[in-house]
């Protein structure tokens, strides 16, 4: 296992309001090198906020806590805003679910990947275009050119996560979050899609946390499973060993994948229990 | 199937997108004119109202019953309604709109001369209001709830509640009587009148051409207090609507991805959300003229300004139907052109909107 | 309905579990009101129009001095602000502050009116419109679109030309100026429940459209409209005064604040209380609706706010 990119110790984050406080994340702990993590909860459980965190982009009036939040040894709590603006699309990078609301509407997509370019990387616009150019080609995009020009209502779904893969990853970051990449896509697309990035991601050698609800979608992707719930980390599994899970909400969870064999009536459901809470 | 290949949808979307504009475009005409039309028939109407009897009004109440009877007979007062409102239209769209009773030119003629002024005084307003408007409101967005947001709000709302004639006033009183820092009502100190000869009616434009540069600072020691009055009531509902715009953008989901590309925060607000905001503003900037225009009419009154505004209340108050009703076609026409521009500037700049249909 | 004590009133109104429909309805009606209560500008602006209201009820009380009969023309005109008149006399020598309370009425008189007369042309228009679709919707948006063309003053203006001048044909000018946008809101927000499930049921249950617009659409609509009419009635006091200032609304001697400027123009140099006074009476009121509004915005409607 190489080096810790990542190294996150307590997590909290917590949001004020009218009625109290509402604690999204409470004491995640994890560490991560150049290998692919994958984070799994349903709505509520705090996963996305976790990815936000780790990029400083909590919502305010969110509050961040946690004993460590390191990148690459670099503490991130207290980064200035120019370390931020370096470290994001430098050094972390981030995909996001819908690429109809994740891409400027009036711009063209073409312009907005040269920009993430020239941001940390000195060039010229030509360069920065030939760039742009090459990498919509590696996400198997076959007329870059057109897509250079169009706009992001003009991308089909699966297009559009794939310019929005180019424009993340152009400037090789160490480390990608990558938020419910495929889940506003259909399913063709989706595998389509996970190709792309499961190439990528291998070829540069880049560390991956996998967000999702999609329990075997992630494990089949990544080399390791946390399992969160209410804010929390129930369970953290090699992927492999998934069937070993030991905490009742990721049996839960397992038992509630469709098989193919046997007989599903009744249809499993999953019993909540309190005590998961705390 | 090939992904990157356009789908049939996706082909006839970039094919057609000449035609689709074409399309918009001939049905917003054809909308625009029937408004038109309606507005004629209203003013039409209005003036078939009015208790003065117009024919008393041309021949006068000492002419013989023949007289009358001949001058009624002309005015085509004794045909159908229907038929008089096509007269009426044919008129109109031959650029006649009656004479005036006051001055006795035609009203075209008229309203041809002051028109400048009120054009003068309505496009520097929106020019003030634009400027400062825009910031402003990008400014009590991106710092939302703190001291300058209130404070931008409250210059808003008191230009929302203020009379326009009361605030004039009161801008007299300070900047002219008091401070002498700007000249008093009037376009011009009739020691320059007549220097400067008329090209496009603009003041400020025609004395800078023909390089007469005191004849320019008084024009403008004049214009600048009636121009900076329009100009606040432009600024408090641009910077209204701009915070409003860019509200909205700020909390989508491209501007998080903007921040996690590692733009700076001015990149983001200037470059992408208000990029984004840009294209309702520009609609609003439009509407904001046409209701300058309005404005201008108490405006003028005040200032003694000769333009529109006040060929209107001036005819308006010596019962000289003909030029009100005029006047009242010209502003809404120009009101029905700025709605009809925005709503082409809008289609124009929003990519989304050009493609559709 | 039984009527509790007063001390359990609050948690009778509070209460999750309603037992009658008055009961419910009161409850949500408490419950704006609290919402309401937060917000310190929007109790301004209710503390304004309040006052407006009891200016105009107790002129007759309050008014020091008649407001059309002025003193001796020799030694009493244009005096400066003092004890015995708060906002000095004007031109002619009336004591200016009971002139402005005394204006209040035509204010107040004026708001009402046009409140009164747009609103439920403004429904009916939109609410037909919306409803019924097809051509009856493209003719009567094509009249709210005329009448959107004209800039609200000058189309006044226009009818008051043609009408005469007079306090009674300024209203009349106003409202006919002012119904369209209630009646765009009324059909947008018709249109968001034209189809929905409920309105279809009760159409096949046999209603008849009027029930339904009536019943149904109506209430539905009526809380946008009521905001907008209040953020409106800034407007309204704002064009009634500008065409008293321009001589076409309420006729001297009536004490119309906007003919109060425009007759205290020529003083404004030496004698500035004069034009002045009656003007931040007209700002003051003018932004006592606009924070009303405001505020019952924020209550009734937050999404259609900034």
């Amino acid at each position: 296992m190489s080096a810790a990119l990542l190294d996150v110790q307590n997590l909290r984050v917590t949001f004020p309001t009218r009625t109290g406080v509402v604690e999204a994340v409470r004491g995640v702990s994890f560490s991560l090198g150049r290998e692919r993590l994958g984070i799994v909860g349903e709505s509520g459980s705090g996963k996305s906020q976790t990815g936000r965190a780790i990029l400083g982009l909590t919502p305010s009036p969110g509050r961040v806590e946690a004993e460590r939040l390191e990148f690459d040894g670099r503490p991130l709590l207290s980064a200035s805003r120019a370390e931020w603006q370096r470290l994001r699309g430098g050094r972390i990078s981030m995909v996001m679910q819908d690429p109809k609301y994740s891409l400027n509407p009036v711009m063209p997509i073409g312009k907005q990947i040269v920009e993430a370019y020239r941001t940390h990387v000195s060039a010229t616009r030509k360069e920065a275009e030939q760039q742009g150019l090459r990498m919509l080609e590696s996400v198997q995009i076959r007329d870059p050119r057109r897509v250079f020009q169009a706009y992001a209502h003009e991308l089909s779904g699966g297009m559009g996560q794939r310019a929005m893969l180019a424009m993340m990853l152009i400037t090789n970051p160490d480390l990608l979050i990558a938020d419910e990449p495929t889940s506003a896509l259909d399913v063709t697309v989706q595998l389509q899609v996970l190709g792309v990035l499961d190439q990528l991601v291998s070829e540069r050698g880049m560390g991956l946390i996998f967000i999702s609800h999609d329990l075997r979608l992630v494990s089949s992707f990544c080399d390791r499973v946390l399992v969160m719930y209410a804010g929390k980390v129930v369970e953290t599994l090699e992927a492999s060993r998934l069937h070993e899970a030991q905490h009742p909400y990721t049996q839960g969870l397992l038992n509630c994948l469709p098989q193919i064999e046997g007989s599903a009536r009744p249809l499993p459901t999953l019993q909540r229990e309190a005590s998961w809470t705390q | 199937m090939d992904p990157t290949t356009p789908t049939p949808a996706e082909e006839r979307l970039g094919a057609s997108s000449a035609g689709a504009i074409l399309r918009g475009g001939v049905r917003l005409l054809v909308s625009v004119a029937l408004t038109f039309l309606g507005l004629l028939l209203i003013t039409f109407l209005i003036g078939r109202v009015v208790p003065v009897d117009p024919v008393l009004a041309m021949v006068g109440d000492r002419a013989s019953a023949a007289v009358y009877e001949k001058a009624r007979l002309e005015l085509g007062l004794d045909r159908p309604l229907l038929e008089q409102f096509w007269m009426y239209l044919e008129k109109v769209f031959s650029g006649d709109l009656g004479t005036s009773v006051l001055t006795a030119n035609k009203v075209v003629d008229d309203i041809a001369r002051v028109f400048p002024a009120t054009l003068e005084l309505a496009t520097l307003g929106t020019l003030i209001g634009t400027l400062f408007g825009i910031p402003l409101g990008v400014l009590a967005a991106v710092r939302r709830g703190s001291l300058s947001d209130q404070i931008v709000r409250v210059f808003g709302l008191i230009g929302y509640s203020a009379p326009i004639f009361w605030l004039g006033l009161m801008g007299l009183l300070v900047f002219y009587a008091r401070l002498d820092w700007t000249a008093g009502p009037g376009r011009l100190d009739i020691a320059y009148d007549y220097i400067v000869t008329p090209e496009t009616g603009l003041l400020l434009v025609d004395s800078a051409l023909q390089g007469e540069w005191e004849v320019f600072g008084d024009a403008f020691r004049h214009i600048i207090l009636p121009a900076c009055l329009l100009g606040y009531y432009s600024m408090a509902y641009i910077s209204r609507m701009t915070r409003s715009f860019m509200l909205n953008e700020l909390s989508q989901e491209y501007i998080v991805a903007a921040r996690v590309k590692g733009l700076s925060e001015r990149r983001i607000i200037w470059g992408h959300a208000l990029r984004n905001a840009a294209v309702p503003l520009v609609t609003v900037i439009a509407l904001s003229y046409a209701g300058l225009l309005e404005g201008s009419v108490l405006t003028e009154t005040v200032f003694a300004w000769p333009g529109l505004g006040q060929y209107i209340t001036n005819s308006l108050q010596n019962a000289d139907m003909n030029a009100v009703l005029g006047g009242t076609i010209v502003v809404g026409t120009v009101f029905v052109g700025l709605n009809l521009l925005s709503d082409l500037l809008y289609r124009l700049l929003d990519p989304r909107v050009r493609m559709r249909r | 309905m039984t009527a509790p004590a007063s001390g359990t009133l609050k948690a009778w109104l509070l209460t999750d579990a309603p037992a009658s429909r008055n009961q419910a309805r009161l409850g949500r009606f408490y419950r704006g009101w609290l919402s309401f209560q937060t917000n310190p500008l929007a109790l301004v602006g209710l503390g304004i129009v309040l006052l407006l209201v009891l200016m105009a009820l107790l002129a007759e009380v309050i008014a020091p001095y008649s407001p059309v009969v002025g003193g001796d023309l020799r030694t009493e005109r244009l005096l400066a602000p003092s004890l015995e008149h708060l906002f000095g006399t004007d031109g002619q020598a009336r004591d200016i502050l009971s002139r402005i309370l005394y204006g209040s009425r035509l204010t107040l008189m004026v708001v009402a009116l046009v409140a009164i007369i747009t609103t439920p042309i403004g429904l009916l228009i939109g609410t037909t419109s919306g409803y019924f679709g097809g051509w009856v919707d493209s003719v009567l948006m094509r009249l709210t679109d005329i009448f959107l063309a004209f800039p609200r003053l000058i189309l006044a203006l226009a009818f008051v030309a043609a009408l005469g001048p007079g306090i009674e044909n300024a209203i009349l000018a106003i409202a006919v100026t002012s119904w369209p946008p209630y009646a765009r809101l009324a059909r947008a927000e018709t249109l968001t429940i034209r189809n929905t499930d409920y309105l279809n049921a009760i159409q096949l249950q046999g209603a008849s459209s009027l029930r339904i617009i009536w019943g149904h659409v109506i209430p539905m609509c009526l809380p946008s409209v009521i905001v907008r009419v209040t953020l409106d009635m800034a407007g309204i006091i704002l064009t009634a005064a500008g065409l008293g200032f321009l001589g076409l609304g309420a006729q001297p001697p009536l004490p119309e604040w906007g003919a109060m400027v425009a007759d205290g123009r020529r003083f404004l140099i030496d004698q500035w209380w004069v034009p002045t006074v009656p003007g931040i009476a007209i700002f003051v009121v003018s932004l006592g609706f606009n924070l009303l509004g405001d505020g019952l915005r924020d209550v009734l409607d937050p999404k259609g706010g900034e």
